[in-house]
């Protein structure tokens, strides 16, 4: 196919108008004279918030997006450059080709300096006269823009037919024949001003734009027609109904006359053929200036008209049956297209909206738990259904307000839990599988989301007379956090049972530190799936006293063994374990110096080169399907659901990776170092910073050494180096999330975040690799496979600080300050977890015999000795290093 | 005869790669300092388009072997040679010489070679790099609206380098390894404001970059939103080179040879770099993957980019007298 006199346009991607096409819509809300909210945005300095609605049009279907920032108050010039700098740093919004609109040129020409697609200027005309028209021109073409050329001259703007076509002509022949500008970029923009005005002379206003535009389309071969349709229907400013059907009616018209481009706004569109038949005459009436009473009449008609929603209906097998098999079907296939539709059905069957929620919305939600709980349903396909009832949820909501409002009590209201991450942690993937699965059960959800600190957790489950607490975390400071919660919890008399969930949590923790300091019950639960008969019991007040007999019972009895068990546990004094250190032969080892020495970013980092590296095992584990991939497809028992988990997994990657949707960015540094006992210093430029290490203090069977990370440096000066590192492929998470929560999609909102964090550990896995073959180089030739690197088939180890080697996570600060790992776009909490989440961050050691080990528990004397090492007090080492204490 | 008639008559030869025969030599600070810049402040190791000053032998013994190979362009040794790259090397005051030297050294090793052989005469293009700065993204993470460099300083940067690449001799400026169409879209409206002040234009060839199997550009653009973004300069060339090797190139060219209303070039790299960044595809292999372009009809002008030397151009050129050339798609009026 030829397109060489077809306009072309471009942002990131291309967009060819063909006479197929039939109407490119230009987005119109980032214009602050035609938008209130978007002045407001820019006038107050919120260009993200700004960027927003950029987005919004996108992803509302504008093909261009056309960006104005003509206002007195405002500094145009540096406003336009700023915001379309911004707009071509987001990718799904820098996808598609701009149109700057200005009434001044240098504010156009500082937009033309911005773009390194093919743009549209709005505009330029003949009102400043033939020299000036020319010169503006010729700048177009060469900045490589298309423009739109307003039917405006020396006298004014066209208002008639014939001022329309003569001043277009003109404008073409000097466009075409003296500036050499290419006809199929030129748009003609003949004016559409607002009808039914009262007014005698407007009356043929419509009428003449579209003789106009046919006449423009007919005579100058190749030029586009363009207009700003809202603008027609000025008169019935507040009334959208009139005003939708205006639009619809003038588009399908101007269309029929050749207008190929318009700036409209898609939520602001009947469709056409929608129109009721009355109104429809009237508006055309007005348009087409076909009665003398047009206007009178239409104007009647607008006193009269109501707003009445849509209804669509499709037409598949199962839409055939009964509304609560529909319902039901809906449900458990999670299928989410009918689900208004029917709610609505169901809101006028029932009477009242709880009771299409208790009624069949519940219903299908315990075929769902049914199915779930025999196993016939995996937990990817619970969140689909979740979403689906959120959906509906979502649209009884007002009416459930209403009806509240109405009566000042609404039914029975069901069981609130709250649910929380504590103050310093970012992990929630396994809080939010807890709240779909709860919700699936009926349960109020009160999600406080991440990093939650306790005040906010008390006023919250007092204000919204919760009946379950849940806390959740994942990194090990999270532990004390819960404790901390427990206490005050006790402290302000509460009385609300406390669920204790997170990776690192376990009963034992949960037996041995919180359950003491909370006197109503608390339950450690394992997984998402035991949550609802562990919920259900603490609900039911008979089952809650047994429970809570029951499970105290069976603390205390854990609390006793454990110290049993700690009375027991040999420890062998630090010095002994010193002197059982791991055996190096310094002298018989090569050293290799680091590519380069200090830190070094990495900034987005392509996502498509990490793909092949994730590790696929732990994302099916997040969605509690056991098994190992890729063995994990072919399942006899989970391998269907968790091959479409893995095709969507897939899909959404393929979408992460196009649309540049998450940053990956990493930072790595190398540093001269010398073992000196359990800690490493390192030399930075003139300085010397330490890091602190702990020691294995169990007794040991012979030939096994007390493991300790510093042993894996030499400890004679000027020959070893330690290797740092931070990785993130979390930037750009949040934004996702916002979108996937605002469309009830929890499905997708795990999915992300299970993603984020695979990306995250293949990244490390990448760079680690990087380091090896390249950065650091001490194992140049090395050619592995990825299911080498996943069992580490390489020298050399990364191990990070909170994980069991090196268990005390205040050690990332010294990473994070020599890394300037902020500047990567990543931080640590006052918990020294890292944000965003998923983040990796640890430590390089290249010797051949490093390995991984657990610290497993340690004594008194080493705590003693470390906090005098870090020169802190012992109760602040007791704080970090609570799960490991031996004591 | 002119390139409009030669390239009508035949794919063109592109040289090869530049660095990769300069690293041959093993040189040292005090070759690229030679006596000019003896006191030269800062490090100027690695500053290959200084060497068409202080070592111009070298340069001109490559470009001639590159010629002996066959190659119908050769290019100036300029690919960082603005004030903006050039500003690493604190030499932005030698940026005219530089470009200046280049051409005249490759103009008189192409002119010697036109005597050889007149029916295949042979032409310098002007060789005008991506700088090191990027005028749509931002360098700053935390900052997506920062730039480090802007149009006007680009397209006077830009200026300066067409115009002394222009007196040196060139015959075609050749902007390349875009993998910022803004950058891009500034050298040519460079270029084209120069042409206005001198009076004479020469033919422009674009070459984008793709930087990997994205199939994106850099700035992010798709091979088609590059070409769309371009295409209101008249140019000669359009083409892709760089980043990935001869057969991961194919897609993107097999779209500009569909689309493009210019002439179509390609300069891949000899393979994709091996664990030590270096390029080991032998100019037998090379050979292989370029002849399904030239099978294909997707090109033009045929040459090599990172990693290809002379024995690769060679077998390029050899191929290349087997096939016909790309045909630029007719123009049809679309109603």
């Amino acid at each position: 196919m030829n397109r060489i006199r077809n306009l072309t346009l471009s942002g990131m991607e291309a967009v060819v108008v063909t006479p197929a096409s039939n109407f490119v819509n230009i987005g119109e809300r980032t214009n602050v004279t035609g938008s209130a909210r978007f002045l407001k945005l820019i006038k107050e300095d919120k260009f993200d918030e700004a960027l927003e609605v950029a987005l919004d049009q996108v992803r509302g279907g504008a093909q261009v997006i056309d960006v104005n920032m003509d206002e007195g108050m405002l500094d145009s010039v540096s406003a336009m450059t700023r915001f379309l700098n911004l707009m071509a740093s987001e990718p799904e919004i820098a996808r598609v080709p701009v149109m700057i609109d200005s009434s001044k040129w240098e504010v156009i020409e500082a937009g033309l300096k911005c773009l390194q697609g093919k743009g549209i200027v709005n505009s330029i005309s003949l009102k400043g006269g033939e020299e000036e028209f020319i010169r503006q021109a010729k700048l177009v073409k060469r900045y490589g823009a298309a423009t739109v050329v307003m039917a405006f001259d020396e006298q004014g703007q066209a208002d008639t037919y014939e001022r329309r076509i003569s001043i277009c002509q003109r404008a073409y022949n000097i466009l075409v024949n003296q500036v050499g500008f290419p006809p199929q970029d030129i748009i003609f923009d003949p004016n559409i001003f607002p009808v039914a005005t009262g007014i005698e002379e407007h009356r043929t206003y419509a009428v003449d734009f579209f003789r106009a535009t046919e006449w423009i389309r007919k005579n100058l071969p190749h030029a586009h027609v363009s207009g700003g349709v809202s603008n027609v229907s000025f008169s019935f400013r507040g009334n959208q109904i009139v005003r939708e059907a205006m639009h619809a009616a003038f588009l399908y018209h101007a269309i029929q006359h050749g207008m190929d481009m318009g700036i409209v706004n898609p939520t602001m569109l009947e469709v056409y053929d929608e129109i009721p038949k009355d109104l429809l005459e009237r508006v055309e009436d007005v348009l087409l200036n076909r009665r003398d009473d047009a206007t009178e009449r239409l104007l009647e008609f607008a006193e009269s008209v109501k707003g009445s929603a849509r209804k669509k209906e499709a037409d598949t097998e199962w839409r055939n049956g009964s509304l609560e098999e529909r319902m039901t079907h809906a449900l458990v296939k999670g299928i989410i297209d009918f689900i208004e539709v029917d709610t609505e059905e169901a809101r006028l069957k029932y009477g009242r909206p709880l009771l299409v929620i208790e009624g069949p919305l519940m219903a299908g939600m315990n075929v769902v738990g049914d199915l779930f709980g025999a196993g016939k349903m995996f937990l990817p396909q619970v969140v689909k259904s979740a979403r689906v009832m959120k959906k509906a949820v979502a649209y009884l909501t007002p009416y459930l307000e209403e009806e509240k409002r109405l009566s000042g009590t609404s039914g029975k209201p069901a069981a609130k839990v709250l649910l929380a991450t504590v103050k310093g942690d970012v992990h929630d993937i396994g809080k939010n599988i807890v709240g779909v699965v709860l919700a699936c059960n009926n349960y109020d959800i009160v999600d406080l989301g991440v990093m939650v600190p306790t005040e906010k957790i008390i006023e919250a489950a007092k204000r919204e007379k919760v009946d379950i607490v849940g806390l959740s975390g994942l990194i090990t400071p999270s532990l004390d956090e819960m404790v901390h919660v427990a206490k005050e919890m006790q402290h302000e008399g509460m009385n609300v049972p406390l669920l204790i969930g997170g990776a690192t949590t376990s009963k034992i923790h949960t037996a041995v530190k919180i359950d003491p300091v909370y006197s109503a019950p608390v339950v450690h639960v394992l997984d998402a799936s035991r949550s609802v008969p562990v919920a259900s019991e603490l609900i039911n007040l008979e089952t809650r006293k047994s429970l809570h007999e029951r499970i105290k019972q069976e603390y205390a009895e854990l609390r006793k063994d454990h110290e049993g068990r700690q009375q027991a546990k040999n420890f062998v004094s630090l010095a002994e374990a010193r002197a059982n250190r791991v055996n190096i032969d310094w002298s018989g080892t090569s050293f290799t110096r680091p590519g380069f020495l200090g830190r070094k970013e990495l900034i987005r980092f392509p996502l498509a080169d990490l793909r092949k590296y994730i590790d696929w095992t732990p994302f099916f584990q997040t969605w509690m399907l056991a098994g190992r991939f890729p063995g994990i497809l072919n399942d006899g028992v989970v391998g269907s659901e968790a091959t479409r988990l893995y095709q969507d997994a897939q899909k959404m990657l393929d979408e992460i990776v196009a649309g540049e949707r998450l940053q990956a960015n990493a930072v790595l540094g190398f540093y001269p170092a010398v073992a000196k006992g359990d800690d490493v210093e390192i030399e930075v430029g003139q300085e010397k910073r330490v890091f602190h290490f702990l020691r294995q203090q169990n007794k040991k069977a012979q030939n096994l050494p007390n493991f300790c990370l510093a042993d894996y440096i030499s400890p004679n000066p000027g020959q070893d180096y330690l290797g740092l590192f931070a990785v993130t492929t979390g930037i750009g998470l949040e934004k996702l999330i916002d979108r996937y929560k605002k469309q009830h999609d929890d499905y997708a909102e795990i999915m992300v975040k299970a993603l984020a964090d695979r990306l995250a550990e293949a990244f490390a896995e990448r760079l680690h690799e990087l380091v090896r073959k390249d950065y650091w180089g001490y194992n140049k030739t090395e050619n592995l496979t990825n299911e080498q690197l996943i069992s580490e088939e390489y020298p050399g180890i990364r191990p990070a600080p909170g994980y069991p080697a090196c268990p005390d996570h205040t050690e990332k600060q010294l990473i994070f300050d020599l890394l300037k790992a902020e500047k990567a776009g990543i931080q640590l909490t006052e918990s020294f977890a890292m944000y965003p989440g998923a983040s990796v961050s640890g430590f390089y050691f290249a010797h051949e015999q490093a390995r991984y080990f657990g610290l497993g528990k340690i004594a008194r004397d080493q705590v003693e000795e470390y906090s005098k090492r870090k020169g802190q007090t012992i109760q602040v080492t007791e704080k970090w290093l609570s799960p490991v204490l031996g004591y | 005869m002119s390139i409009y008639e030669a390239i009508q008559k035949r794919i063109l030869v592109l040289d090869g790669a530049m660095g990769t025969m300069i690293q041959r030599h093993k040189l040292e600070d005090a070759d690229f300092r030679g006596e000019r810049f003896k006191n030269h402040p800062s490090p100027l190791k690695g500053n290959n388009d200084l060497l068409s000053i202080t070592r111009p032998d070298i340069i001109l013994d490559i470009h001639r072997q590159y010629l002996e190979a066959g190659a119908d362009i050769i290019e100036t040794n300029t690919f960082s040679a603005t004030t903006i790259a050039q500003a690493d090397y604190h030499l932005e005051e030698a940026v005219y010489d530089i470009n200046y030297q280049s051409a005249r050294i490759a103009r008189q090793a192409a002119d010697e070679f036109t005597r050889k052989t007149p029916d295949k005469p042979r032409f310098v293009a002007g060789a005008m790099g991506p700088t090191n700065k990027t005028a749509s993204i931002s360098p700053d993470v935390n900052n997506p609206g920062y730039r480090a460099i802007t149009f006007d300083q680009l397209k006077e940067a830009y200026r300066q380098q067409a115009k002394a690449l222009l007196e040196g001799g060139a015959d075609l400026l050749l902007v390349e390894t875009v993998f910022d169409t803004l950058n891009a879209k500034a050298a040519l409206f460079a270029i084209q404001e120069l042409f206005d002040q001198l009076g004479r234009q020469v033919p422009i060839m674009v070459s984008g970059t793709i930087t990997d199997a994205s199939g994106r550009t850099l700035s992010g653009q798709t091979t088609e939103a590059f070409l769309v973004s371009v295409s209101h300069v008249p140019l000669f060339s359009i083409g892709l080179n760089c980043a990935l090797g001869a057969s991961q190139l194919r897609p993107y060219l097999q779209v500009l040879n569909e689309q493009a209303p210019f002439y179509v070039s390609a300069y891949p790299n000899a393979g994709l770099p091996n664990e030590f960044g270096h390029y080991d595809q032998t100019p037998e292999e090379m050979a292989a993957q370029v002849e399904e372009y030239l099978k294909e009809g997707l090109v033009n002008v045929l040459g090599g980019c990172c990693g290809t030397t002379p024995a690769h151009i060679r077998k390029i050129a050899e191929l290349t007298e087997k096939y016909k050339p790309r045909v630029i798609p007719q123009e049809v009026e679309s109603e």
